[in-house]
Parts: C-alpha cells; structure tokens; sequence
C-alpha cells in the first residue's frame, strides 16, 4: 500500500529504463568487439610497438581480452616480458 | 541521382516492413519515382502491406532467372502515379537470390527511379546480405527495447563491414511516450548515446498503423494520424529538410497533472 502511495506521489525508484540502457552499453562492448576482431589485432599491434621501446617481450604470449566484471568491463593484457631494456637506450 | 537504400534492423517484428511501406509512399505523394523491393524471399509481406497481394504476376526470382522482364515484375501502386513495388517469391527460399543478383536488379532500377528501396529480411545470415549488396545507403529500424537495440547495433557493424555502407540512419519505432515519461522506456537520447546514430526520425506506438495495415493503405496517406504525421517528417528529412523532431510530452497525464498540483512534479 505505501509502494502504491509512493508511486502515485511520483517517489517511486527510478525507472528501468536506466537498467536497460546500463546492461546495454555492457553488452555492446563484446558485441563490437566480435564483429570487428580486427580492431583487437590494430590493438595488439600498437601495444607491441609502444611497450617494445621500453622492454622486451614475448609477442606470441600476448593476450589480450575484454572481460566482465560486475558493472564494468575491463581491457586484459597480458604481456609477458623477457628482459627491460636500459633507461640509456630511450633518450 | 538516384539512391539505392536497405531498410534493416536485424531483429524481426520491429517494422521494416511498414517503415518501407510508408517511406516509399510517402517519397511518391511529393512525386518522386520509386520502387520498393521485397528481399524477404519466402516470407513476403510488403505486398500486403501495400495492398497489392491480389496483383503479382512474376516475382524477383522470375527476373532472376528470366522468365520475364524486369519491367513485367513491376507492380504499380493505385493511389500513387510514381510508385511501384517488385515482390520476392513466396515458395522459395532465401537462397534463390543471391548478392550478385541483388546488386543487378539494383542497378537496373535505378536508371529509371529516384529512390530504390529494399525492404530486408530479419537476420544477418544470407538473405541479409544479398539484400544489402545492392544498396549504398541504409536505414536501420529499432524498437526501444534492449534485444532490438542489441540487433540493431551488430546490424550496424555488419553493414559496415560486409556492404561497406557507412553511417546508417536511425528510425526509432513504436515508441511509448507514457512509458518514457515514466522512466521505463529508454528515450531517444539514452538511444543516440547508444548506437551513436543520426536520428531520421521516431515514430510513436500508434493503433493507426494497425488499422492502415489491415486495410492494405500505409498510415502515411492518414493526414489525422500521429504516426503518419511522424513519417511524413521522415520523408522530408530524407530529402534534406531540417524538420524538428515531435515534441510528444504536450499531452499530460492525470497523474502527472496531479503531482504538479502537489508541487512535486
């Protein structure tokens, strides 16, 4: 009965529609990703070249994701490193 | 200069169909020459949609195959001098047309009408793309509802990397303007933050569309009606008219009324 109140009052909880919007713009983060996996790749590839000046790592162990968590998604990399190059050799 | 444009959304039961319907119309009420192509191979309905299903002779995939001429295939609308429909076969099945043939049909129709549409089939498997193959531009059609909007967004995707049709412009259909104003529908800008479209129009949930349907006359003909008043600014800004969205929030409800009233609204 008080619900009933609240809502003819107008306090009633926001609407769902900001429910659907938010497990939208999740979803679609993995969607886009599957139907461009070369977006990905582009990605990689610029990874490999920025992280490369400053060390050196394994490029067949890279892997990189998108994973979920709770109300986020996240970028996973996971780059293996051989060897860090030396401080001298970058300026 | 004639444009070629597919009318999709991924998601079945959204409206492609009347959407074409009522563009297509409403582009010939203002005199211009088209053409409305059914590429839903065995699961037509444009040409009830349109009120022509007591008049097909030859089909899509008679063309295709050459047992008539394009011009015979041709269906010309009643009401409307410029307006023609080429229907799809009903007894077979999505792969009695292919890429290539769509492309062909495409590019004959567009020597003699301004505006070539193609009403696509729902899904994003062969009769999708064949359907888009032929055309340059695209017009993805979604309800406000979270599966359509998914669909629509991989629709846009596809369209992008399979036909190489850039920036498809949105059509929000059946939109509820008592839900939204209540915070259970998403609204049109929770809709552009998502797909990041350009917005051609919205249309509201409207029973006009119904009754016009049942009676084979698109709603875009019913001067009274709100929704063919919607699509009727859709066909203006199709040909570059800067109409303004409708403004839907003038009629207030009781309860709305009542909270202002109270001074809570």
């Amino acid at each position: 009965m008080l619900d009933f109140l609240a809502r003819l009052l107008g306090r009633e909880s926001p609407g769902s529609k900001d429910v659907a919007k938010e497990r939208l713009r999740l979803v679609l983060v993995h969607d886009r990703a599957d139907v461009s996996p070369q977006l990905l790749q582009l990605l990689k590839n610029d990874m490999v070249e920025v992280i490369s000046k400053y060390m050196e790592i394994d490029e067949k162990g890279l892997d990189v994701t998108l994973e979920r968590a709770d109300n986020q998604v996240a970028l996973v990399a996971s780059i293996p490193v051989k060897k860090m190059k030396r401080v001298a050799h970058l300026a | 200069m004639s444009e070629v444009i597919v009318v999709t959304s991924g998601k079945g039961g959204v409206g492609k169909t009347t959407v074409t319907a009522n563009i297509g119309c409403g582009l010939a009420m203002l005199g211009h020459k088209v053409v409305l192509v059914d590429a839903d191979t065995g699961l037509r309905n444009l040409d009830v949609v349109l009120g022509m299903e007591n008049r097909i002779v030859f089909d899509l995939t008679d063309v295709i195959e050459e047992k008539c001429r394009l011009r015979q295939a041709l269906i010309k609308d009643r009401r409307f001098e410029e307006l023609f429909m080429l229907p799809t076969a009903q007894t077979k099945d999505k792969s009695a047309v292919t890429a290539k043939d769509m492309q062909n049909i495409c590019a004959q129709l567009r020597e003699h009408f301004d505006y070539v549409i193609i009403d696509c089939p729902a899904g994003i498997e062969q009769g999708f793309q064949s359907a888009v193959a032929g055309a340059e531009k695209a017009i993805v059609v979604t309800v406000p509802e979270v599966a359509a909007v998914r669909d629509a967004d991989r629709v846009v995707g596809l369209l992008e990397a399979k036909a190489e049709i850039h920036d498809p412009k949105l059509i929000i259909n059946r939109l509820r303007v008592q839900m939204v104003q209540r915070g259970d529908m998403m609204t049109l800008e929770d809709m552009h933050d998502i797909l990041g479209l350009e917005l051609l129009g919205v249309i509201p949930d409207d029973e006009r569309v119904v009754v016009a349907t049942n009676r084979g006359e698109p709603v875009v003909t019913d001067e009274d009606s709100i929704s063919g008043r919607a699509f009727r600014h859709i066909v203006r800004r199709m040909l570059g008219e800067p109409v303004p969205l409708m403004n839907f929030d003038h009629r207030e409800g009781f309860l709305s009324r009542l909270r202002k009233i109270m001074g809570l609204g």
